[in-house]
């Protein structure tokens, strides 16, 4: 009987495996989860981008929910998810935030003339350290905050309208009548 | 034999030596720079710590550390500032957590269960090494009589 | 055409394979089925025309690389019109899908080999072994048919290729992937012969002999695949590390540390687990004490399996984790370096023992005879040498690292001239009659432990030493670096075949003794526009300068990275007497005139 039970553990042993392998098919080995979800968003204070002399904190927006995108006019992806941003802001379904990472404030203008300005406003992030609170590690990377000002998703890369659709926007409504 | 314990005590009183407390300078904050850069995976080039790595987030984070060593933060308060921000992930030495204690202690169970097999192999083993009794007897017949005969 | 002929070749390859795996396997039976002669007869025609289709294959991609064919996807993806000649033939090997063909092109070789090198082995067994690689050979081929197609057509054709990536146009990526491929495919064989004995019943000393030669040449070729690949990374991705822990990394080296293990229980006779569970069944009569080879050899086992068993722990790990919804981990150096030195350094401990136990039964007190000063000698070399090494390279004054290293690597060579002494001082005759009188396996065991010495002192030695300086020099600007001066003497822009570089000059030098300069570049690819840093190394026996090309910083100023490297040149050199020690092994007469020995009496057996 022993020897029986240790004859199978082999098999049972590279089934298991096997397992974990096809479930790891479908993960990606290069996203990383954030481990400020439900944590309060990082305080800040930045010039806007567009009046120089007037500086933003998230504190501005308790209350509310909202999004933060950080972007950048060197970004290649960020000019694929910005005409979502802009179909967002239109239907005015919930304030976005644009965080300028490390970037040049003339060419940032200029980017936004060119593609639209769909944000409430822009905060330049000049130096990255605002994004290295938020645990920015690629732009762009889009957060959801909710009204007390806790940070509640998290995405990596650019925004596709299928992820707006299931994920994004009904958690932003939810979080909106929660109230 | 005594000379080789003087030998092993003198080994060991280096060794006790060698982590006498060093006094911070530049140049020991440069060492625990790159000790803690090491050990800190890069995000962006993720099969490259930010000691190796040359991309901006590693350049930011390498600096991130420098200022926080000469503000007096200990390594553990640096490697908590980036978990906080990045996760366990961002950590090449995996934390001893609840999770990973099979991880840490996986080796040393599966080298005492190694062991054990071991031990039972060489004591089967052993045991058919003794004669018995009757071979025993035996044996020393056969061997007087080759005596008588060859000699 | 000629891309149509590879594909069609491979899926000929597959019917062989299919044919290979399946009827000589049934033919030889099973219990006490008669064999059937014919399907018997298949295996040895089987495998030597599947080698022939693959060969077609592979010849075929090769010359859809060396044509500039675009219209193939592969070529496209991962060639250029520009890429120098030898880099378009080793892009064949560049992407996944050829290397996978890759891969079928070296077990179609290792299955023709043995239905070559195998005269003396009985039909059946034969059958069973070539069977077995067979059904290897169908799940590979019809993966990469399925899969990984290689000659997948790209229409309309590209008018150029997207070019081989830099890292690898390099002559590491030459050698290292076929040296590789070469020993990764070659243990399964070993698994071959495992698998036929298991389904003949006859797992016997004679069966050990006749795998033997087989794992052994396998391990060779891993062992210069792994070291070779370490070297390359060392000197190729510009930072001078040579081991990372990486999961492609730690998939070469686990069964590396398996087929060690494997050729050290094959010495005993007998398989791994076998030895373990069957061998009274073996009939090797293998009875021995506690102290004794046999039971130094079985530690070694366990250490060595333990050892691989932990690679694979951490290296799945974060899998194992992520998949269960656990959250991410990283697993790296760190953990790996934590458990795997405890479990080596007992066994090269071990090393210096276990050769001069005798087999089955061993006085203790005897062999600390012969091991006494060995010891005194490593330790004191222990404790001293760090204190030399810390004050030459200043860094700190005594490292416990350091000592370990060095005293295992002291012990372990001295051990070994123990061995030979007592090997070489019973034998008769002059000292070369004496050295030939001995069977290679002997010398090659010798070699290759004196590999692994070398080994740990290079590795100890390295990491314990090793000096790095990130600097900015301007113009004419100097910087010392363990002992060295490294002066800037600017920039040249120079142009390659499929690229251009900024060519630093680093005038180097000692005191007053003028050393090579070395020339670290910056290169930017036509193609792929990706910068890549080309190092420039002094290499030596005793130590590597290294310096690394960083950026420009305004005006004529440039960062450079300079690395003092002490001994780690013995790494790869520790790696290549092993390797050496492994073909000696193999060239021992005594497997071929045993392997006929073994024939004759396996023919008289079977008219009995």
């Amino acid at each position: 009987m022993n020897r029986k039970l240790l004859l199978i553990l082999p098999l049972v042993a590279f089934v298991a495996l096997t397992g974990f392998f096809l479930r790891g098919l479908w993960l990606n080995p290069r996203e990383v989860p954030s481990p400020l979800i439900g944590k309060a968003a990082p305080g800040f204070e930045r010039p806007v981008l567009h009046a120089l002399e007037r500086s933003f904190t998230p504190q501005e927006l308790r209350g509310q929910v909202w999004l933060l995108n950080v972007w950048a006019s060197w970004c290649a992806p960020c000019r694929e998810e910005h005409p979502l941003f802009n179909s967002l802001a239109k239907a005015k379904v919930v304030p976005i935030v644009g965080l300028n990472y490390k970037d040049n404030p003339d060419a940032a203008r200029k980017w936004l003339v060119a593609l639209g300005d769909p944000f409430l406003l822009t905060v330049i992030d000049a130096d990255g350290r605002v994004g290295l609170d938020y645990g920015v590690y690629g732009v762009p990377e889009t957060f959801v905050i909710d009204k007390s000002g806790v940070i509640r998703l998290k995405h990596i890369g650019p925004l596709t309208q299928e992820k707006l659709d299931k994920t994004v926007l009904p958690l932003v409504r939810q979080l909106q009548q929660g109230g | 034999m005594r000379a080789l314990l003087v030998l092993c005590l003198v080994f060991l009183a280096c060794a006790a030596a060698a982590y006498a407390q060093v006094p911070a300078s530049p140049a020991e904050l440069e060492r625990r720079e790159t000790a803690i850069a090491a050990e800190l995976r890069c995000l962006v080039c993720q099969n490259q710590s930010i000691a190796e790595s040359n991309a901006d987030l590693a350049r930011d984070l390498r600096q991130q550390i420098r200022e926080q060593l000469k503000a007096g933060k200990s390594d553990a308060e640096i490697r908590d500032f980036m978990t906080a921000r990045y996760g366990d992930f961002v950590l090449y030495r995996p934390p001893l957590k609840a999770g990973t204690v099979l991880l840490w202690f996986g080796p040393f169970a599966l080298l005492g269960l190694g062991a054990l097999i071991a031990a039972r192999i060489v004591r089967t083993r052993r045991s058919s090494v003794a004669l018995s009794d009757a071979d025993r007897a035996r044996a020393a017949e056969l061997l007087g009589r080759g005596r008588e005969d060859g000699a | 055409m000629i891309p149509e002929l590879g594909h069609l070749a491979l899926i000929l390859a597959l019917l062989a394979a299919a044919v290979l795996g399946t009827l000589p396997l049934v033919g030889a039976g099973f219990g006490d089925r008669a064999p059937i002669v014919e399907w018997v007869r298949l295996a040895r025609p089987a495998a030597q025309v599947q080698f022939l289709f693959v060969a077609v294959s592979w010849i075929c991609l090769v010359l859809a690389f060396a044509g500039d064919d675009f219209s193939v996807v592969n070529v496209a993806s991962n060639s250029n019109s520009q890429l120098p000649m030898v880099y378009k033939i080793t892009a064949a090997w560049g992407s996944h899908e050829g290397s996978m063909l890759l891969w079928i092109l070296m077990l179609a070789l290792w299955t023709a080999a043995v239905s070559v090198f195998s005269r003396h082995l009985p039909a059946e067994m034969l059958a069973r072994v070539l069977g077995v690689m067979g059904l290897v050979s169908i799940g590979f081929i019809l993966f990469t048919l399925l899969t990984s197609n290689p000659f997948e057509r790209l229409l309309p054709a590209a008018a150029d290729g997207r070019d081989l990536n830099p890292l690898l146009q390099d002559p590491g990526m030459v050698i290292h992937p076929p040296m590789l491929y070469m020993g990764y495919v070659g243990f399964s064989v070993a698994f071959a012969f495992a698998v036929a004995a298991l389904i003949g019943g006859r797992m016997d000393a004679a069966w050990s002999r006749w795998s033997r030669p087989w794992t052994t040449v396998a391990w060779c070729f891993l062992t210069i695949g792994i070291a070779l690949g370490s070297w390359w990374a060392y000197y190729e991705l510009g930072w001078g590390g040579w081991w990372f822990w990486d999961p492609v990394e730690n998939a070469s080296f686990m069964p590396w540390i398996v087929g060690t293990a494997l050729i050290h229980s094959m010495v005993i006779g007998a398989s791994l687990l076998l030895f373990a569970w069957r061998a009274p069944k073996v009939g090797l009569g293998a009875t021995f004490t506690a102290a004794s080879r046999e039971s130094a050899l079985l530690a070694n086992n366990v250490l060595l399996v333990v050892a691989a068993a932990s690679v694979l722990l951490g290296t799945l790990y974060p899998l194992f984790l992520d998949a269960l919804g656990l959250g991410k981990i990283s697993v790296g150096p760190p953990y790996f370096d934590a458990v795997f030195v405890p479990l080596m350094a007992p066994l090269a401990f071990l090393m210096g023992i276990g050769p001069l136990a005798r087999w089955k039964s061993t006085s203790l007190p005897d062999v600390w005879t012969l091991l006494r000063w060995a010891l005194g000698v490593s330790l004191a070399v222990g404790l001293l040498l760090p204190l030399a090494f810390g004050a030459w390279y200043g860094k700190a004054p005594w490292s416990p690292m350091s000592a370990l290293g060095l005293w295992l690597a002291v012990w372990i060579a001295c051990s070994t001239v123990i061995q030979m002494r007592q090997q070489l001082r019973h034998a008769r005759g002059g000292l070369v009659e004496r050295v030939l009188a001995q069977p290679r396996s002997w010398w090659g065991m010798l070699l290759a432990h004196l590999g692994v010495a070398a080994f740990i002192a290079g590795v100890t030695l390295v990491k314990t030493y090793e000096t790095e300086l990130d600097v900015k020099l301007d113009l004419g600007q100097s910087v010392t670096v363990s002992g060295y001066q490294y002066r800037f003497d600017g920039v040249r822009e120079i142009k390659g075949p499929n690229y251009t570089a900024q060519r630093a000059d680093i005038s180097v030098s000692r005191g007053t003794t003028q050393l090579p300069t070395l020339h670290p570049e910056k290169r930017v690819y036509n193609v792929q526009s990706m910068p890549m840093t080309e190092a420039a190394i002094d290499t030596g026996p005793f130590g590597d300068r290294y310096v690394s090309l960083g950026e420009p910083v305004g005006g004529t100023a440039w960062t450079l990275r300079i690395y003092k490297k002490p001994f780690v040149t013995w790494i790869w050199g520790g790696c290549a007497l092993m390797a050496l020690g492994g073909v000696l092994a193999v060239l021992d007469r005594r497997y071929r005139t045993q392997a006929v020995r073994d024939a004759r009496a396996a023919l008289q057996s079977a008219k009995a």
